[in-house]
């Protein structure tokens, strides 16, 4: 199988029905893309195909045929994407753990709807949980970095 | 009295056990000494296990306690730097093995600052004394002229300066100064304590670069998932593995032997599937054909077993405590209530699933895993492998999550297992649905309380009875009641100033793993405790904060000893972390300033109180909730007052208490886990639901300023959430809710 993750070509000798979390993580070897459920129930494992944020976990190779995957590695150019910054500002993580996929989650928001009302940001970002509970700095840190956009 | 320690530079002897933390009043602690100090290529400057200074000047504080986001890597290096006088930015910090020379390292009970501020203030002090005395010497001055600041002393008069690397030789050779001559600094010093800082890892977990357990990456490494008893207790019959051997990227298919209940820390046993990658061994494993003998608890039925444990509760119970003529005063009562709660099994669910790597050769196993309690780690992994405890090395990673579960290495021991029978490295990777499966679950518990008012509606009798699997159970046989500190999580240490008083505990038997869950018997008893108050209030007609007030009574200590209670206080002594009912009302008071408490609210709206003591802090929470004609509940706001003494890190206390209160709504509207037939019927996230962005609130946290010395951050924060949301559903609708979660039928409108 061919994947193109981060603008770089990767073959993987695997199961065209493999996840491509388990592609990323155990045969890439880039770790920043976390399992948490296994059937798309938690989004600690979203990334970007084609733009668009999917769940790793239950989007298999053969799905991503021909489609860019970004994964957190990747996400903006020096690894500063206005998210990230933004995390980073409002201090959002607590483990740390979920927070690759709600970034994830969060830059797709951003990129297609650049000022998002609360009700856009809790429609679309209830799919990602953290058990920390960091959602309230979560919010914060998608309305500032809307703003600096 | 005072021990001391000999740096004997070339070969450092511990003399004894350094026990300053108990001279100053702290039950642990203490500096120990390094032991590996002779390091013939590095001699760096190593005056006890937490800091390390080299002759570059590169200062490396080590922190031994783990981090799961409670940001106790960067508070615990915060102290060790403020007392070293180091720069902050320039210091790099690592995190220590799993060693019982660090001291106590079990990451629970929300105790790392705690049990260890004086200790690393008095390792920073010693380090910063001893190259302080270096530069004097050199100068030929009195150290007393000279002063450090920011990884440098200075000669003020002489103006002379020199980085502690220049000093470290010279250090190395002095005697580690006894605790009783350290000169810590004024507060009016600190430069870190007391101040907010992000976090030491913040970078890397913005950037995926964070390196938790499931992260790890051994060369040679293979995988496994591991099929686990369905039931607690329940062995193997037979196996068939030939399908799932076949599955690609299987290499080996191992069994685990099962460790009998009260298993402990002990593995579960079961079945493994060895595969090339994490998804081959999931996929491999569902083709494995088991046949299993269920055992004693195939039976488990939590429907029925919430009837048991209410009537356990319902009935008279061992008396944990007791004062005055109970039965009397509710028998002469003017009004007399009486209510029963409940509260089901919880699972830890953090977002990192149990994961541990293992590389086992030449009679010795190496591991790397995510763990709250590295030394049980060790101890564990030394008695199911048959080595000694030094044949076991215990790295920690960062933790996804730990809430009490990963301070059970129940996974470790299988991933070190698994790999002496590979014979190469193996990783360990439960899936959320093991997670669920096979968790130390938060006990399920049912209350009965009764209440007394006289005339003038003030409480005069109350009883609280509670039956609940006890912890005890997952380590002893036989256990059927509950622990001094599970009773006092709630019960025993009511703080209410009430004349007639009996706390009972009603028998309960597990049939499952019962362990502790951020909060643990707070959770249950918090509930009650701060229901049955507002409901004593509504039965006196009274406003809960004002009656709240009333019934804390004038400030004082409560003398639970004289009451004849066996009261652990979370380890800590009473003399020191007294039951203090003038910070409970000091929280009350701050709490109903914040958040607007008695201005008027749309109708189905309203806001409720709890206070309540854990971990050696106080909490009083109010909700404030908003009821959906079809009955569902939203939390629109939550205000905190918190009083955990001295902080080290302002922002991150905060973010604990932001976090507990989603953990508190989690608990109190969503999560919910039961069994049929010894089996839980939760698979995942889809049906063990936990808050979500869309149904919290906005937090807003006031920290009372306090020199008290400091209690615990990560816990106290979740106990009174639950009430201080029922008892606003009761504001707003007039229906108690005493059963959680919450069954939003209830509170339909009509």
């Amino acid at each position: 199988m061919e994947l193109l993750i981060n603008g770089a070509r990767h073959t993987v000798d695997a199961d065209p029905t493999m996840p491509l979390l388990w592609a990323v993580r155990d045969l890439l070897g880039l770790h920043g893309t976390k399992f948490g459920c296994g059937i798309g129930a938690c989004g600690a494992c979203t990334v970007h195909l084609g733009g668009e944020a999917v769940r790793s976990c239950i989007t298999t190779l053969e799905e991503t045929s021909g489609k860019e995957i970004t994964t957190i590695e990747g996400l903006g150019k020096a690894g500063d994407h206005p998210v990230q910054k933004a995390w980073k500002d409002a201090n959002v993580p607590q483990c740390g753990y979920c927070q690759p996929g709600q970034i994830m989650q969060a830059a797709a928001l951003l990129k297609q709807t650049p000022k998002p009302t609360d009700q856009q940001i809790a429609d679309a970002m209830a799919g990602n949980i953290c058990r920390c509970g960091t959602y309230q700095r979560i919010k914060a840190a998608i309305k500032s970095a809307a703003e600096a956009a | 009295m005072m021990e001391k320690i000999a740096n004997l530079s070339r070969r450092r002897v511990l003399q004894g056990t350094l026990a300053g933390g108990l001279v100053l009043g702290l039950r642990v602690g203490g500096i120990p000494a390094a032991f590996a100090a002779e390091k013939p290529t590095a001699p760096a400057f190593e005056p006890n296990v937490y800091v390390s200074i080299a002759p570059s000047g590169e200062i490396t504080l080590i922190v031994h306690r783990s981090e799961m986001g409670t940001g106790v890597k960067t508070s615990l290096a915060m102290i060790l730097a403020d007392e070293l006088e180091a720069d902050w930015k320039a210091v790099k910090i690592v995190q220590a093995q799993g060693d019982k020379k660090y001291g106590d390292q079990n990451t629970d009970g929300s105790r790392s600052i705690r049990q260890f501020f004086m200790p690393l203030r008095q390792a920073g002090a010693a380090a910063r004394q001893m190259l302080t005395t270096a530069a004097a010497q050199r100068w030929k001055v009195s150290p007393a002229t000279c002063r450090s600041e920011a990884g440098f002393v200075t000669h003020a008069e002489g103006n002379r300066r020199l980085g502690y690397g220049a000093l470290v030789a010279a250090a190395a050779r002095l005697p580690i100064p006894a605790p009783d001559t350290l000169k810590l600094k004024a507060e009016a010093e600190w430069r870190y304590i007391g101040k907010s800082f992000p976090v030491v890892d913040l970078d890397d977990m913005v950037h995926g670069k964070a390196v938790y357990g499931i992260d790890m990456v051994v060369p040679g490494m293979k995988h496994a998932s591991i099929e686990h008893p369905p039931v607690y207790g329940a062995t193997l019959k037979s196996v068939d593995s030939t399908a799932a051997r076949a599955v690609p990227g299987v290499l080996q298919v191992i069994e685990i032997p099962a460790a009998a209940p009260p298993s402990g820390f002990k593995p579960l046993g079961g079945i493994a599937v060895i595969a090339t990658n994490t998804w081959a061994a999931m996929q491999g494993r569902q083709q494995l054909k088991l046949d299993w003998d269920l055992g004693p608890n195939a039976d488990y039925d939590t429907t029925a077993y919430r009837k048991a444990l209410e009537q356990s509760a319902s009935r008279p119970g061992k008396v944990a405590r007791t004062g005055g003529d109970v039965d009397g005063a509710l028998n002469g009562a003017a009004k007399r209530i009486s209510a029963d709660y409940f509260v089901p099994h919880l699972g830890h669910a953090m977002m990192e699933p149990l994961s541990a790597t293992a590389h086992f050769k030449h009679d010795a196993v190496e591991v790397w895993t995510a763990t709250q309690n590295p030394q049980q780690a060790r101890t564990t992994v030394a008695e199911v492998m048959g080595l000694p405890e030094s044949a076991v090395t215990i790295n920690i990673t960062l933790l996804g999550g730990g809430f009490g579960r990963k301070s059970k290495p129940d996974y470790v021991a299988e991933a070190a297992f698994l790999s002496k029978a590979v014979g190469a490295p193996v990783k360990v990777t439960w899936s959320r649905e093991d997670d669920l499966r096979n968790d130390y679950y938060h006990a399920i518990c049912a209350q009965h309380l009764e209440g007394g008012l006289d005339a003038q509606g003030k409480t005069v009798a109350w009883l609280h009875r509670t039956a609940f699997p006890s912890i005890s159970s997952t380590f002893k046989p036989n256990v059927t009641y509950g622990a001094a500190g599970e009773l006092g999580q709630g019960v025993t240490d009511m703080p209410y100033d009430i004349a007639n008083v009996r706390c009972e505990n009603g028998a309960a038997e597990a049939h499952v793993r019962i362990g502790w869950y951020r909060s643990v018997y707070n959770i249950p008893h918090g509930f009650a405790l701060g229901s049955f108050v507002d409901e004593l209030a509504a039965a006196a007609g009274r406003d809960p904060v004002d009656y709240i007030l009333d019934l804390l009574g004038p400030p004082r200590h409560i003398d639970l000893k004289a009451m004849g209670v066996d009261y652990p206080n979370y380890g800590a002594s009473m003399d020191e972390y007294p039951v203090d009912t003038g910070r409970f009302a000091a929280v009350v008071r701050e709490v109903a300033k914040q958040s607007g408490w008695g201005t008027p609210l749309p109708a189905r709206q309203a806001r409720g109180i709890a206070v309540h003591r854990s971990f050696l802090s106080y909490v009083a929470v109010v909700a404030q909730v908003a009821i959906q004609p079809d009955g569902s509940v939203s939390v629109a706001r939550i205000d905190m007052a918190v009083d955990p003494g001295r902080i080290i890190n302002p922002d991150r206390v905060t973010a604990q208490f932001e976090g507990a209160a989603v953990m508190g709504i989690s608990n109190t509207l969503y999560s919910e886990l039961s069994f049929k037939n010894g089996q839980v019927e939760q698979t995942n996230f889809a049906d063990y639901l936990v808050a979500r962005i869309d149904s919290v609130p906005e937090t807003h946290v006031y920290i009372m300023p306090s020199d008290a010395p400091p209690g615990g951050v990560g816990e106290p924060g979740v106990p009174p959430t639950s009430a201080a949301i029922c008892n606003a559903i009761f504001k707003a609708t007039g229906t108690r809710i005493r059963a959680l979660p919450i069954d939003p039928s209830l509170l339909k409108q009509a």
